[in-house]
Parts: C-alpha cells; sequence; structure tokens
C-alpha cells in the first residue's frame, strides 16, 4: 500500500531493484514488471519514467516521492547551485544501484596530464557537464567539456578528448575499451527523494514507509 | 512580427490579469481592515544600502549602474526596502508599525523550469511588536488573507528558525562545522545532513536527536523534546498556537525541522503550502536583528504570498471541485 502517494519509478539500471524494494514495502509491482509498455499505474499510485525526469516529476508535484540516482540529483544541483535550488528533499540513502563517478583515460601514460602540462587544458567529454565542470573547478584545473548523449568511451578512443568522466559499475565497459580510471569523483547510490510539499502535507504517509522501508 | 521578452518574465493580457485582480482586491481589503497600511518603494534602491540586510537565498541579482556610477539593485523582496523606511522615514514614530504591500520582486531564477525573474509579492510586515503575540497577528492576516483569496485547501506549516543553530551550538557542534548542516537543511539534503553530523564524531544519542528534530513535522502531537533548544522552541510555538483563534489555529502543522531562505530570520518562520502546488505559496517570520542594520532596532515579523501562486493554487482547486 502506497496510502494515496503518487511514487515516481525509474526504468532502466535502477528499476528491477527498486521495484524489489517497493515489494518489501508492500505495494504490488506486479503489473509494472510485466507490462513495459504501460507508464502509469495508478491503483498502486507508480508511475515509470526514465531516471533523469524523477526530479522533474516529484519537484512539480506530480509524483509525491520518487527513487533516482546520485548523479542524476548531483547533475541537477550543480545546476541549481545558483539558485535558491529547494527543488526535491533528498530523504534516505536507499544503497541499491552503486556506482562510482570517474574521470578514465586510455591506459598507458596519462594523456590529461600531459594535455594539462603542455596545452594549460584538458578536453573531456561526459554526459554530467555539471557534475565535470564541477569536479575539475574545484581540483584547480582548466577543462574543456563536450557533452555526448550516446556512448562516452568512443570519444578518447577517436581523440576527440584526453578524459571523460562517466558513471561505472563493474569497470567492463571501460575495460574493454582499453580504459583505466584515474580519479573518483563521487559514489552514487539510488536516493528517495520527496516533494517539499507533499514532505509536509503528507507527513503521515511519507514517515510510515520511511518506517517501513527501514523494517524491510 | 515576434519581438521577444527576458526569460522569467512574461505578459500578463486582461483574462488573466482581471483573475489577479480580483486576489488583490482581496487580500488588500484584509491588510487594511487589519489596521497595515500600504506602502510604495522604489524598485531600484542602491545596492549599499540594500546589502544591509543578510539577504542569503535571496541576493538581488539584477545589478545596473547609475550616471554617477552607483551601484543600483532591483529588490528582492520587501522585508528589506521597510526595514530601511522604517529606519529612515520612522525613527521616532510610536509602535508598532503595520505596514502592507502588493509589489514586484526580482530574484535570479532557472528560467529555463518555468520559474520566474519577476514576481509578485503581496505582505505585510509587523514592526515593534515582539514575541508570541506579534507572530499570531500576523498569521491570523496570512489567513485571512488566504481565505478572501478563496484558497480552501491550505496549511501554514510553523517552525523556529533559531532551533537548529541553538540545537547544534548545545550538542557541541563547534560553530566552524554548524553553516554546511544547516545549508542541508534548508535544502532539504538530511542524507547529507546524516553524513555530515556522522563525520562530526558527535554522540549517537546526539546524532539521533538531530536527525529526528529536522523531521519532526505534524499535529500538536509532534511539539515534545529533550530539556534545552527544542523545548524551549517547542514552549514558543505552544504560545503563538494558543493565542490563534480556532479557524486559524486548523490550519497550523508543527514542523521543527522548517528553515527558510533569507538569513534574516530570528524565531518564528512559517510557509504555506497547498496540495496541488508543488512548491509553497508564501511565507515568512521574525527578524528581530534586521532592524538593527537600519538604525532602529526593533522585534519585528512579517510574510510575502506569491500571488502567481496563489492564483494557480485556486485555478487547481477549480478543477478539483
Amino acid at each position: 500500500m502506497s496510502e494515496g502517494l503518487v511514487i515516481a519509478v525509474p526504468r532502466g539500471a535502477l528499476f528491477e531493484e527498486t521495484l524489489d524494494w517497493l515489494d518489501r514495502l508492500g505495494i504490488a509491482t506486479g503489473e509494472v514488471r510485466t507490462n513495459d509498455r504501460r507508464l502509469l499505474f495508478e491503483d498502486v499510485g507508480l508511475i515509470t519514467m526514465r531516471p533523469s525526469d524523477v526530479p522533474t516529476y516529484v519537484a512539480a508535484g506530480a509524483a509525491d516521492i520518487g527513487v533516482t540516482g546520485k548523479d542524476v540529483l548531483m547533475e541537477q544541483s550543480e545546476a541549481a547551485a545558483a539558485g535558491v535550488g529547494r527543488d526535491v528533499y533528498e530523504l534516505r540513502d536507499l544503497g541499491f544501484g552503486r556506482c562510482r563517478m570517474v574521470v578514465a583515460t586510455v591506459a598507458g601514460p596519462d594523456p590529461a596530464a600531459e594535455a594539462l602540462r603542455r596545452l594549460g587544458v584538458i578536453r573531456i567529454a561526459t554526459k554530467y557537464p555539471r557534475i565535470a565542470a564541477a569536479h575539475f573547478e574545484r581540483t584547480g584545473r582548466q577543462v574543456e567539456i563536450f557533452e555526448v548523449k550516446g556512448s562516452v568511451e568512443l570519444a578518447p578512443l577517436t581523440g576527440l578528448v584526453e578524459a571523460i568522466v562517466d558513471l561505472t559499475a563493474t569497470g567492463t565497459t571501460l575495460r574493454e575499451n582499453n580504459l583505466v580510471v584515474r580519479e573518483e569523483v563521487a559514489i552514487c547510490t539510488a536516493r528517495l527523494i520527496a516533494n517539499p510539499v507533499a514532505h509536509k502535507l503528507r507527513a503521515a504517509a511519507i514517515e510510515d514507509l520511511l518506517e517501513r522501508s527501514r523494517a524491510a | 512580427m515576434i519581438l521577444p521578452i527576458p526569460r522569467g518574465t512574461r505578459d500578463v493580457l486582461p483574462d488573466e490579469m482581471r483573475e489577479l485582480a480580483a486576489i488583490n482586491d482581496s487580500v488588500r481589503a484584509v491588510f487594511a481592515a487589519a489596521g497595515y497600511g500600504e506602502i510604495h518603494t522604489p524598485a531600484l534602491e542602491y545596492e549599499s544600502v540594500i546589502g544591509r540586510g543578510a539577504l542569503d537565498g535571496a541576493r538581488p541579482a539584477y545589478r545596473v549602474f547609475d550616471e554617477n556610477g552607483e551601484v543600483l539593485v532591483l529588490r528582492s523582496d520587501m522585508t528589506v526596502p521597510i526595514a530601511r523606511v522604517v529606519g529612515t522615514r520612522y525613527a521616532t514614530a510610536d509602535l508598532p508599525l503595520r505596514f502592507a504591500y502588493l509589489a514586484h520582486c526580482y530574484r535570479a531564477a532557472r528560467p529555463q523550469r518555468g520559474q520566474p525573474r519577476e514576481f509578485l509579492q503581496a505582505g505585510i510586515e509587523l514592526i515593534g511588536a515582539g514575541g508570541e503575540r506579534g507572530t499570531a497577528e500576523v498569521l491570523t492576516v496570512l489567513c485571512g488573507a488566504l481565505d478572501a483569496a478563496g484558497l480552501a485547501r491550505y496549511r501554514v506549516g510553523l517552525g523556529d528558525a533559531a532551533l537548529y543553530p541553538a540545537l547544534l551550538a548545545s550538542l557541541g557542534v563547534e560553530e566552524a562545522a554548524r553553516p554546511p548542516l544547516l545549508a542541508e537543511l534548508g535544502r532539504g539534503d538530511f542524507v547529507g545532513l546524516e553524513a555530515g553530523l556522522r563525520a562530526l564524531a558527535l554522540e549517537e544519542p546526539s546524532i539521533e536527536l538531530l536527525l529526528e528534530v529536522s523531521q519532526l513535522r505534524g499535529g500538536a502531537d509532534v511539539l515534545h523534546g529533550p530539556p534545552g533548544p527544542v523545548a524551549d522552541a517547542v514552549a514558543g510555538l505552544r504560545a503563538v498556537h494558543a493565542l490563534l483563534d480556532e479557524r486559524v489555529a486548523a490550519r497550523i502543522i508543527f514542523d521543527l525541522g522548517l528553515s527558510r531562505a533569507p538569513g534574516y530570520y530570528s524565531g518564528a518562520v512559517f510557509e504555506v503550502y497547498d496540495p496541488a502546488v508543488g512548491i509553497p505559496l508564501g511565507g515568512g517570520g521574525r527578524y528581530d536583528h534586521l532592524l538593527g542594520e537600519f538604525g532602529r532596532p526593533l522585534p519585528a515579523v512579517g510574510f510575502a504570498l506569491e500571488v502567481e501562486r496563489v492564483h494557480e493554487a485556486l485555478a487547481a482547486e477549480e478543477r478539483l471541485a
């Protein structure tokens, strides 16, 4: 039972584990598992979407709570840093979906260090331009960022960039492309987020769900 | 010809304007009936003057140079300009002072997410009335204005901005370690708050108390806590609640973890919620130290409603009805 709460569920890498977590809370996910076309499961209060859309729905109140990766929240909160920035509340680290946000380059002598020394700037390809920019700014290095939407591993192999900033779970894709991890930017896990108004007005239902999550 | 206007600004055409004007007329009548005199101040102020108010989270975002090279800012709220007016024009006036306003304010926003840079605020400031009685009067006018605008389902969250800083201090968190924790509380990053507290080597019961207080919200039954800052804040909130009419008291949600962006809040703080809108419709609180920055140290309390969001909530309530 979700007690009338609308819960945003991410499709993709976090999908199965999010559904398992919901099962442990006693929310029926059978229909969501068997039906990949349907997006809206009103009878159980679940809506499914891309992980990066979860904060958008939750911030606007179209969903009361949701599950998404810390990588998505970091990318959006770097964007929010200039503003007042209280779009969604981050209630709980759910622990699953653990991956690392890393800086990687081709194996051998570090081409990023070489570029920084000789050219004064590292070229970086990433799907997370704001996290990447913030990381290099914090560590005092100049970078040029190329935002790509598809396979980031391609960029350093073709000479587009010297390094990439990307999420890796097992490191297999990096290894297969002869890439090695040079730095760790952050550890990312699944987070439970809430709309700030729902957090106040639906406090009892949300606390009850957190209580069941602790017990599960 | 399609000619653009800056992102985050908009034209208001007659159909919408009529509905906004109806809201404005209703709240203006409530302010006037409660004895609050409407005032106007310039949208442009000197940065050197307005900067005396600590405005973290609501700093003026737009600056221009005037013909003498002075830096002017577009006001980001009306509380700080009214503090200036009190210090300058009411230096010896009898207290309390009651001011109301309907005015456009300007803040940096993420316009790609539909946040406005220019928005209409309707609010009041009660100056020179300290303590629970002043807070209760302002909450009463706030609910009167929302009722008059026609909102049926709103709630007002009530907390104390001084509670969390005092609690951190009483549990031995060093002064330098407090601002990041308060920023995490303000952002609602409770995962970050817990990680920050655990990194400080506090005792486990202290960490649990701090995390529990950050989440304590609901009816009067949430109002409990050990002696010290929590009990003091609870006593203060109970005293405010006891002064409210039944009609107003029924709207209140207690929220010990509530914190609001501008840094000038010093005591009771409140926020207006409507289930149809995902962001607060407005809010306010006590700012007992701000007036001193403008030469007249006085306790004060006020609120501002975002008129366009109240309108959005009204439209949503109509759809549901």
